[in-house]
């Protein structure tokens, strides 16, 4: 196992890019630490899969280096990196009983009959295969492969790294479940330094200890799932983490307040002078409704999403979400909305502000 | 409207559709719901015509359809793999159901103006299919299968190869859609979230057989039975068995409570109560609470909420709480629960007291 450095690394699929806007991946300069559970975050086309390649050496990056532990392997080929994979979709052999599937990593690599068996036995205990090992692959359930699919990541224990890409799309709801968890139990139990490549912040969030969320070819956060949620660095961010996700105002920031139309809502701490353009954020979880106060709110629709209900509002011409717990009484038609002044980001050109300093509690 | 009469269908003698019967009224939303291989493509397959039922009839506003083809119904279909004609560009790809309808000019380009203005989709009309993101693709596959101004879309897990962002945004325009369509939309989906933001009717799957019918939210609320409880719930839905005895239900896992209210009109005996995942708290609530004391088997932080993975003896539970909480692995976790947030089901999974909070809501 080893630690894993990035180093000033960019990537273009272009021979001749004409600038940054050519660059799937533009500069990155990340560590991702020994024995650590990393989520790698962010939609369709973002560059997670490029990042992903060139980890494993699918693909070589047109500048910066790629270091394990302290050996640069930027030209190394795949099979020498020592790194484990799991696809969307499983890999497994059909004609191969589940124990051969499992233990195929090993006998490629001619580990002792004794350590495989005992290895093997150990991993399908893990992922609840215990009892199928001697059946034939063909015929399983999709989902069952695709647990022959983690089992088989997970074998080897000298792998530097394991890398999944999107592992449980094709697996049902209710998997899901079962094969987060036990992914988890798998990471604590072997320690093993994993890279989960998801655009299901669901997956994400509840996987990894540290989250790694990338937009546009670059990384905007990296974070802690409580720290995406209640401090996202960018505005994509803020979008991106929660359902819904944060809502976004412009607003026009001055001292302590944030105006919004013709309406004020205080915020948690005073900003100097920004400049571009500016908007305060605010998750739907830490708005409230009332009769007095707040802003004054026009509702448009309210669902019911069983555990609780988003009300969509429109606040000065833009729509904010709330949302309200079991239980609450539904407002009136129009209404108040209160945002928690704490609770507010300030983003100048879709970059977090820090205010100048925090607003003496006992004055609000 | 669309009325499936003791529809079932029979392969190699196994039977992929129970016997099913379903009403669908005309402008209304019907989501199938249930796991893969429930039998939600087999049943549409069914309404549209793709196959013929083993046993039982179809019919289209009151008019026997069973074996009519697919071609000869006003029915359009959209799958899980967005499919549009690669060489054409997005006008022609909505146009060409049109075209081969055999329309004129001017009637097609202003339905396909018209379709393409409700999808968002009039910016990219001279784009080619390739050029446009999974979102807009399967929205430009919306568009071919709206054009036809069609009285029953069928929709395949229209969004499971989509994002999750993605996939949030068209949740909230398909609804939108179907209300200015006014045809019939069926719908099929693995997850109960969709089922309930789709909002309009829900029916839920399970081998082969619809377990229950109604009402999105009612359906959620108020399961007849395990099956459907089980189905329509996720995080998965808890279950444990309990004996009801005099004024006082004791849980196979050891706790007692009160059986007041609604719990005390049953007959002594044994039962299964069902609680969801987000009714456990860490804090004892108002009124007459359970207490599980369980082991945490894993956590997961989502940011703003934790959930709990917890076993007591051989029952496993998931509970939803609020906050963040970082417990260690295999500590003791002392959970509660309302006896309102109980489903109480007999003994063979049927529903014999609903859940107090829900019959309030």
């Amino acid at each position: 196992m080893a630690k894993i450095t990035l180093s000033n690394l960019a990537h273009t699929y272009f021979p001749y890019p004409r600038g940054e806007q050519d660059y799937a991946l533009k500069t990155i300069d990340l560590t991702w630490d020994d024995g650590g559970a990393y989520a790698l975050l962010g939609a369709s086309g973002c560059g997670k899969s490029t990042l992903l390649n060139l980890i494993s050496g699918l693909r070589r990056p047109s500048q910066g280096r790629i270091l394990f532990g302290d050996g640069d392997v930027t030209d190394a080929p795949t099979a020498e990196r020592n790194i484990a994979q799991v696809f969307q979709f499983p890999v497994v052999y059909d004609t191969m009983t589940v124990r051969e599937n499992l233990a195929f990593p090993l006998r490629n690599r001619g580990m002792k009959k004794d350590y495989i068996q005992s290895r093997v036995d150990q991993v399908a205990q893990m992922i609840g295969m215990e009892d199928t090992l001697s059946r034939k692959a063909r015929g399983l359930t999709a989902d069952a492969k695709q647990k022959i699919s983690l089992g088989r990541g997970m074998v080897r224990e000298d792998v530097n790294a394991i890398l999944f890409d999107e592992p449980l799309t094709v697996i049902d709801p209710h998997l899901k479940w079962e094969l987060r968890t036990q992914l988890k139990k798998l990471h604590q139990d072997f320690g093993h330094t994993m890279i989960y490549v998801t655009h299901d912040q669901t997956e994400a969030l509840t996987f990894a200890d540290k989250v790694v969320v990338m937009h546009d070819g670059r990384i905007v956060q990296v974070g802690t799932p409580e720290e995406l949620f209640e401090r996202p660095a960018h505005t994509f961010v803020g979008y991106f983490i929660g359902s819904p996700g944060m809502n976004l105002l412009d607003a026009a920031i001055d001292g302590n307040v944030a105006r919004i139309g013709d309406h004020e809502a205080p915020l948690g701490g005073t900003f100097g002078r920004l400049t571009g353009r500016t908007q305060i954020g605010i998750r739907p979880e830490h708005v409230t409704v009332g009769r007095t106060g707040g802003l004054p709110a026009t509702i448009m629709r309210v669902d019911d999403v069983g555990r609780h209900r988003i009300l969509r509002a429109d606040v000065a011409g833009a729509p904010v979400a709330v949302v309200l717990p079991e239980g609450a009484e539904l407002p009136a038609d129009s209404c108040r909305l209160i945002f928690q002044p704490e609770k507010i980001g300030v983003f100048a050109d879709d970059w977090r502000m820090a205010p100048e300093h925090l607003k003496d509690r006992s004055v609000s | 409207m669309l009325e499936l009469q003791g529809v079932s269908k029979i392969v190699a003698g196994k039977p992929h559709i129970n016997a099913t019967d379903l009403t669908f009224q005309k402008g209304t939303m019907n989501v199938l719901l249930g796991p893969t291989s429930a039998g939600k493509t087999s049943l549409m397959r069914l309404m549209a015509g793709l196959d013929r039922p083993s046993t039982g009839k179809v019919f289209w506003n009151g008019k026997d359809v069973t074996g009519q083809r697919v071609q000869d119904r006003r029915i359009a279909m959209v799958y899980q793999q967005f499919i549009n004609y690669p060489s054409m560009n997005v006008y022609d790809n909505i146009a060409s159901p049109l075209r081969l309808a055999g329309r004129d000019r001017s009637e097609i380009d202003r339905r396909v103006r018209e379709t393409a203005a409700m999808l968002q989709l009039t910016p990219l009309l001279d784009r080619m299919p390739l050029e446009l993101s999974g979102g807009q693709q399967q929205r430009c596959a919306l568009a071919r299968a709206l054009v036809k101004d069609a009285g029953l879309v069928l929709l395949d897990e229209p969004l499971a190869n989509l994002d999750y962002k993605l996939r949030e945004e068209l949740r909230d325009e398909i609804p939108r859609i179907f209300r200015e369509s006014g045809a019939i939309f069926v719908y099929a989906t693995t997850e109960p979230e969709e089922a309930l933001l789709l909002g309009g009717n829900t029916a839920c799957l399970w081998e082969g057989r619809v377990t229950q019918f109604g009402p999105a939210t009612e359906v959620y609320r108020h399961p007849i039975d395990t099956t459907t409880a089980r189905v329509f719930s996720d995080p998965p839905m808890n279950f444990s068995a309990c004996t009801k005895a005099g004024d006082t239900l004791t849980f196979e896992v050891g706790a007692k409570v009160a059986a007041g209210g609604n719990l005390s009109a049953i007959r002594d005996g044994d039962y299964v109560a069902g609680f969801r995942a987000n009714h456990l708290r860490f804090e004892k609530p108002n009124g007459p609470a359970l207490e599980l004391k369980c082991q945490l088997v894993a956590s997961e932080i989502t940011g703003s909420e934790t959930f709990l993975h917890v076993r007591q003896g051989t029952s496993r539970w998931v509970a939803l709480v609020h906050g963040i909480h970082h417990l260690t692995d295999g500590t003791d976790v002392s959970l509660w629960l309302s006896t309102a947030h109980f489903h109480l089901f007999d003994t063979h999974g049927q529903l014999a007291v609903q859940a107090a909070y829900a019959a309030a809501a």
